[in-house]
């Protein structure tokens, strides 16, 4: 969680000194519940994580390289700046990359897990997670209820961080709780705090042990608030004062230190070390990858497809042309 | 023993199932009731728990695809209609089509569309829509015109390592058949010369190839001499096989189902003015259906899309240039 928060408050820095080309998207306020399903799902689990969820892909076993690499535009990175930000993954391990349009990765997990299945492959876990704005797509019903239909361990986390982009919940759905949904697919619901930490382990947790033990879809709905604009660009100006000051807007790292310091998991001396050895691994890494070089448009390699001898002609020359 | 091209479908995806156990088919009632078209008749039974009925949800069928394709398998996906991909369109164009881009990880999946029109099928169950998917890179449009072609293009696009999307047309179904199944067939992107002449080319694809080759044997009869090029594929599009064909013959007619506006038929056209604008000796032309949504009625309906004698004419036309 403390890694994540430095490598969003380092990419929003470098963001603000225009070293990043396109936007920042922050997990501010979502580490908690995005770090336990990252922590709950296991080696050959699949994870398809939404733009918020850097402490989940971290937990899950995204090198911190994979991020800082694909906000830079690396050309060492998994996306090799053909893609950016928070649109990476590395599907041979599990992890999706997401594609912009909200609801779109949850069939892809489906689908995931069905081949597990025709491969007579059993005990993994699929996680997707989306916001309360993507609970409004037509891909998240379709998908929803088609690994009810197909009885699939997919765990469904919903952050409802009360805003997608700038529109609040009133405007975005009507029931009293996205949490009821479930209830109409036939699928399990789960609540929890998205700002308690040990609440949010505890139950991510029971609904990937649920999923995993043939329970069917599980559906998480957290409830939080997103402490930063949709993107870095945003000021979030629309998000209410009384809304921050209340419960759901406090901070769940702040929260996580304070409990383990009371608990006396752990003191303060060594959370000061944890911030310090992982704002060292941001420099060190930033800087490694700032060294590395850029796509060169003469050398990329311009073909989409994989079967080499379909490619057009057509489809490869206009470039070297006009560059 | 003669099939149609229909029964050529069925038995592709037979023999996909029987040769390849990471093959699977997911669609709406294709299981025990084997499809709407009867294209995976008996597939279900012959091949337990492969052969998958999918909830009416195009977008998720197309995600589930992907996904399975990511773990190694090679998914064929029926649409009901050709019609009805345009629901599922998002998966098509921005997941399977960018997948392999984006990551080096291929999205070998095929997605059949019954497409064309046939009488009474009306705006919704009549679309032509390969240039929509043509217009996206990443993504093979497969358009065979023969039962011979079905079958083994279909195996290929089961075969191929990227996304497929395999237009089959309703038409032809039944009113196109070989003699057996092929056993060898030309490589998928190359174009086939259907019918030898020297007097103008028709650049087809799908019906409008057996439409066009009627059109060319009535004006055989009047000493006119027409090649009809068969695409087979249009993305890609074999520009060498047509361009040589304008070669010998100097006129261009192309011929498409679909609406007009910058679809195959207008690609073929810019190709060959591009590449071979010397080689003309009138102005390409090009034949469509009309740009209106698909009528339902016969009477309007064979007056909207190119026949016989609309070709024949437009021929007679272009060899008066």
């Amino acid at each position: 969680m403390v890694l994540a928060r430095l490598l969003d408050e380092k990419m929003a820095s470098l963001y603000r000194g225009g070293k990043i080309h396109g936007g920042v998207f922050l997990g501010r306020g979502q580490e908690a519940l995005s770090v336990s399903v990252g922590l709950s799902l296991r080696k050959g689990d699949v994870f398809a994580p939404l733009i918020r969820d850097g402490a989940g892909r971290l937990a899950f076993g995204e090198p911190i390289l994979d991020a800082v690499r694909t906000y830079l535009g690396s050309s060492l990175g998994p996306m090799r700046g053909r893609d950016g930000n928070v649109h990476r993954g590395q599907p041979r391990r599990g992890l999706l990359p997401m594609i912009s349009h909200l609801g779109a990765m949850i069939s892809v997990v489906n689908g995931v897990l069905m081949a597990r299945r025709f491969k007579k492959m059993s005990g993994d876990v699929g996680a997707a997670c989306i916001g309360d704005g993507g609970t409004s797509t037509g891909a998240f019903h379709e998908a929803l209820n088609q690994a009810a239909v197909e009885k699939l361990p997919l765990v469904l986390v919903v952050a409802n961080n009360q805003f997608a982009y700038s529109t609040p919940n009133e405007r975005q759905f009507a029931c009293a709780n996205l949490a009821d949904k479930a209830a109409g697919y036939g699928v399990a619901a789960h609540e929890v705090d998205g700002t308690d930490l040990q609440a949010c382990l505890q139950i991510v947790g029971r609904a990937v042990a649920l999923a995993r033990q043939g329970g069917g879809p599980q559906l998480v709905v957290a409830q939080l608030l997103r402490l930063c604009g949709h993107g870095e660009h945003d000021d979030a100006h629309y998000i209410d004062a009384r809304l921050k000051a209340s419960p759901l807007g406090r901070d769940c790292v702040q929260a996580a230190e304070e409990r383990m310091w009371r608990e006396g998991w752990a003191d303060k001396e060594t959370t000061r070390r944890w911030r310090q050895e992982a704002a060292q691994l941001l420099e060190e890494t930033v800087a490694k990858v700032q060294k590395e070089p850029a796509p060169d448009p003469y050398r990329e390699d311009w073909r989409p497809l994989a079967s080499r001898h379909l490619i057009e002609r057509f489809e490869t020359y206009p470039v070297l042309e006009t560059l | 023993m003669s099939i149609t091209y229909l029964e050529a479908i069925c038995a592709a995806q037979a023999r996909a199932l029987a040769e390849d156990p990471r093959v699977f088919i997911y669609g709406q009632d294709v299981g025990a009731f084997g499809g709407a078209f009867k294209a995976t008749k008996n597939l279900a039974k012959e091949f337990p728990g492969r052969v998958l009925d999918a909830p009416i949800s195009e977008d998720a069928m197309v995600g589930a695809a992907i996904g399975a394709a990511m773990e190694g398998m090679r998914p064929i996906i029926e649409m009901q209609f050709a019609d009805f991909s345009t629901t599922g369109l998002n998966q098509i164009v921005n997941q399977a089509a960018t997948l392999f881009w984006r990551t080096q990880v291929p999205c070998p999946i095929t997605i059949r569309l019954p497409a064309g029109g046939t009488p009474g099928g009306g705006p919704f169950h009549s679309q032509s829509l390969e240039a929509i998917y043509a217009h996206y890179p990443g993504l093979i449009v497969m358009t065979p015109a023969t039962a011979e072609d079905a079958y083994s293009m279909l195996l290929e696009a089961v075969a191929i390592d990227d996304p497929v999307i395999f237009c089959e047309h309703k038409y032809l179904y039944y009113h196109c058949k070989a003699e057996g199944l092929p056993t060898e067939a030309m490589p998928v992107g190359k174009a086939r010369i259907d019918r030898a002449g020297r007097d103008l080319t028709i650049v087809a694809y799908s019906a409008m190839v057996q439409d066009s080759r009627a059109a060319a044997e009535e004006l055989a009869g009047e000493g006119v001499e027409i090649e009809v090029v068969d695409l087979r594929s249009i993305k890609p599009l074999d520009t060498d096989t047509v361009v040589a064909s304008v070669a010998r013959t100097g006129r261009l007619l192309c011929v498409g189902e679909a609406w007009p506006w910058g679809g195959v038929t207008a690609e073929v056209i810019a190709r060959v003015a591009t590449e071979g604008f010397g080689l003309l000796d009138a102005p390409p032309q090009r034949l469509n259906s009309k740009d209106t949504p698909i009528p339902y009625h016969p009477n309007l309906w064979t007056a909207h899309r190119p026949t016989v004698r609309s070709i024949a004419a437009a021929a007679r036309n272009l060899l008066r240039m």
